[in-house]
């Protein structure tokens, strides 16, 4: 399957991408999808090991399954306001 | 018969127009409405900041900051609330941020502007990258936002 990896400020600094689509078994969790993207070398080396996540715009545990075209936002702690 | 109050929200990049929004805001029923206009400071821990970057994931900032102002409808019994978060490049003294609520009365409008501008600051997923005048740029350090039913179970 594959899903749609989003990145912001620093993550996307370190991705040197907004957006990445990434090949994982089907059932593969959040956490297997960071694993895959921290040890492909690269700046995405320096994401940390459990940063927090939105699957389809929902913050959710690393532990969610992902599914199909599932859209995953990396989530650096957030400023607004 | 009252009309139901509603919240909306949107992210932009164009400076926000906070006459308008007042306008949009207040119906009949509301005695009173609140501006929070979050402006760009001119420095940040002592350092001196020349301006600010705003970035957000868009579609889900405006996701979570209608879910905040629906909760503030359903929590304070307020009128109309509407939130507004800019992006892009902000000088010193531009708005980034405007929340504007109405309400019957002012307890109400008082406590919920209050509540949405805390929970949009632990929320909301919007970054800013200041630019300080000695030409370096950092991204602020913000909050981590935690799973909806982690929060919910508290």
């Amino acid at each position: 399957m594959i899903v749609r990896s989003l990145f912001f400020a620093q993550y996307r600094d370190f991705a040197g991408a907004d957006e990445l689509a990434v090949e994982l078994p089907e059932g593969a969790s959040a956490a297997e999808l960071v694993a895959r993207l921290r040890g492909g070398g690269g700046g995405l080396a320096r994401l940390p090991e459990k940063p927090a996540i939105a699957v389809n715009m929902d913050y959710s545990p690393l532990s969610t399954p992902l599914s199909h075209g599932d859209e995953v936002a990396f989530i650096p702690p957030v400023a607004g306001g | 018969m009252k009309p139901v109050a509603r919240a909306f929200a949107h992210v932009t990049d164009a400076p926000i127009d906070a006459a308008r929004l007042l306008a949009d805001s207040v119906s009949p029923a509301d005695g009173a409405a609140l501006l929070f206009w979050g402006v760009v400071r001119n420095e940040n821990e002592g350092r001196p900041v020349a301006r600010l970057e705003y970035q957000a994931y868009g579609a889900m900032a405006e996701h979570e900051m209608l879910r905040i102002a629906t909760e503030a409808v359903e929590r304070f019994g307020t009128g109309d609330v509407h939130v507004v978060h800019r992006v892009g490049m902000l000088e010193i003294g531009e708005a980034s941020v405007a929340i504007c609520v109405a309400a019957p009365h002012r307890g109400q409008a008082y406590e919920a502007s209050r509540y949405v501008i805390e929970q949009l600051k632990r929320r909301v997923p919007v970054w800013k990258r200041e630019g300080y005048t000695d030409g370096d740029t950092e991204w602020v350090p913000g909050f981590t936002p935690e799973p909806r039913e982690l929060e919910e179970a508290r």
